[in-house]
């Protein structure tokens, strides 16, 4: 068993979680470090987004250890885990269509001091400037994105989720992101990120697990990372 | 003037008290309808219990008017409170009709209990002595207290209105209406905003119970009457859009009285043939968003 500690952002060990009777994650363990970018690489369905559902409490049905800062998030209600410090971006952005963009900037309730207020946030990303009083709907995609990381640093999370963060996204603005994510590092906040495209995972992350049937099968820091290339690249079917 | 013109006015004020009530209780229920996507059957009781809960401090304790008007809602309000914590809660998983069903049903219980406590005569409520007498509007003389109900229910009506599409408790409840459990990933308690938003629709139906109870008769069924119509009005405002339900309320109370006069045999209908019309030409109602 490893030690628990409330220095460390994540802790998972052997994490099983269902999907109403299908069992989706089989004992599942990793560990983010205070400070770390986390990479999780796996093929679609391999339980990437199921982890961090699992995480935030949205998949109710889970067994094993998952502590947050040292917190039992298992024991602790969905509306609680966001007080231990955790920030969610979900896989499809979770914009609030009938929301303008400030109202989704500040929707989240502010957790800690760490939170960057909307005028910092308004300079890091000029375009949710500009669209400020646009409705959440009319927002292009990577707009979107941004948003949905935008409402999470102003909320002060010290723990970010990040599912999919550049899915379907232009080059340019999957860059903005890698920059957005480099410049949370700077700061000290954890991230554990899902990511398909191994490129970009590599450009960002310090460690990478290998998902695969609701597991990790591997860990590699960066250098391993660059060493067992072809291997991560078979175990992907890239 | 010409006398049939201001005659003409005269009843579109009249139309407007009735709007009135009808818009502090649709509003009400589309706040529900809104958030927690149920329709509450029960609207109709929790108005007559309102207006019962006055009656009953004025004759019972001597409490008047006005506290009554902040009593009445509280106590319908956190008695909703219990009802949507330890029952309507557990409906919002399954099938919609069974909350249709259980607060159809909860309808039921409460008026019975009324009719046999108290009978199902109306009893009268009398005008707060503050509001007595008549004001005269330069083209019509009104009565104080009708024109207080027109005034109270527009405060209340544009109140809720800007709550919720101004303020950062009104986004709550818009994203809670749109994605719940992201919300909740936020750190947001959602389960007690729908507790908070079902307490505050009922208790606006008991304020519009309090202040229906000096125009109409209090009893026990006062609330189904009313509902028959008022259930007409949110459909005919668009289901869920609260500036639809208020416009729709006031146009609605006139059109009935306006017909009471034109064609007095079909003014109970009014509402109803309106209501048919915009479902075939509009079913997404007059402020509805198309599905």
């Amino acid at each position: 068993m490893a030690q628990m500690s409330d220095d460390i952002p994540l802790q998972i060990e052997n994490l099983h979680a269902w999907y109403g009777e299908s069992h989706v994650l089989h004992g599942l363990s990793l560990t983010v470090r205070k400070g770390e970018t986390v990479a999780l690489l796996g093929r679609n369905g391999v339980g990437k987004t199921t982890l961090m559902r699992s995480i935030v409490g949205i998949v109710p049905k889970r067994k094993g250890t998952l502590r947050i800062w040292g917190h039992d998030a298992l024991a602790t209600s969905a509306h609680h885990v966001a007080r231990l410090g955790l920030g969610y971006v979900p896989e499809e952005r979770g914009i609030y269509t009938s929301l303008t963009v400030y109202e989704n900037l500040v929707l989240p309730p502010v957790l800690s001091a760490r939170g960057m207020n909307t005028e910092e946030l308004f300079e890091l990303f000029p375009n949710l400037k500009e669209r400020r009083n646009s409705l959440g709907g009319q927002l292009s995609g990577g707009e979107q994105q941004m948003l949905a990381i935008a409402r999470i640093l102003h909320a002060g999370a010290s723990l970010i989720l990040l599912d999919e963060p550049t899915e379907g996204l232009a080059p340019v603005i999957v860059q903005k992101i890698g920059d957005v994510i480099r410049l949370l590092k700077a700061k000290g906040i954890s991230v554990l990120v899902a990511e398909q495209n191994l490129f970009f995972a590599s450009k960002i992350a310090d460690r990478f697990y290998l998902i695969d049937g609701g597991k990790a099968t591997a860990t590699f820091t960066r250098d391993e990372f660059k060493n067992s290339r072809d291997l991560i690249e078979a175990n992907l079917g890239v | 003037m010409d006398t049939r013109i201001s005659g003409l006015i005269a009843q579109i004020f009249l139309g407007l008290v009735n709007g009135s009530i009808y818009a502090l209780l649709s509003v009400g229920l589309t706040v529900i309808f809104g958030l927690l996507r149920f329709v509450n059957f029960v609207h109709g009781a929790q108005y007559m219990v309102g207006a019962f809960l006055s009656y009953l401090l004025l004759v019972h304790f001597d409490v008047g008017f006005w506290l009554s008007l902040a009593i009445s809602p509280l106590v319908v309000g956190a008695v909703s409170a219990i009802i949507e914590r330890t029952m309507i809660s557990r409906l919002y998983s399954i099938d919609h009709m069974y909350g249709l069903l259980f607060t159809l049903g909860l309808t039921l219980v409460v008026e019975g209990l009324f009719r046999y406590w108290f009978g199902s005569a109306g009893r009268a409520y009398v005008v707060p002595d503050m509001l007595t007498g008549v004001v005269n509007l330069g083209f019509m003389y009104f009565p104080r207290y009708r024109l207080f109900v027109v005034l109270a229910s527009m405060v209340l009506c544009i109140g809720t209105w800007l709550l919720i599409e101004k303020t950062r408790a009104g986004s709550y409840l818009r994203a809670a209406h749109e994605g719940p459990q992201l919300l909740r990933t936020f750190g947001v308690n959602v389960p007690l905003l729908l507790t908070a938003t079902y307490a505050f629709g009922a208790a606006l139906a008991a304020v519009a119970g309090t202040l229906a109870a000096p125009i109409y008769q209090v009893g026990p069924f006062m609330g189904a009457n009313i509902m028959v119509v008022v259930f007409a009005i949110v459909v005919i405002g668009g289901m869920g859009s609260i500036k639809g339900t208020i416009v729709a309320s006031y146009l609605l109370g006139v059109a009935e009285t306006i017909t009471k006069i034109a064609f007095p045999q079909a003014a109970s209908m009014a509402v109803f043939v309106i209501m048919a019309a915009i479902l075939v030409f509009r079913p997404e109602g007059l402020f509805g968003r198309q599905a």
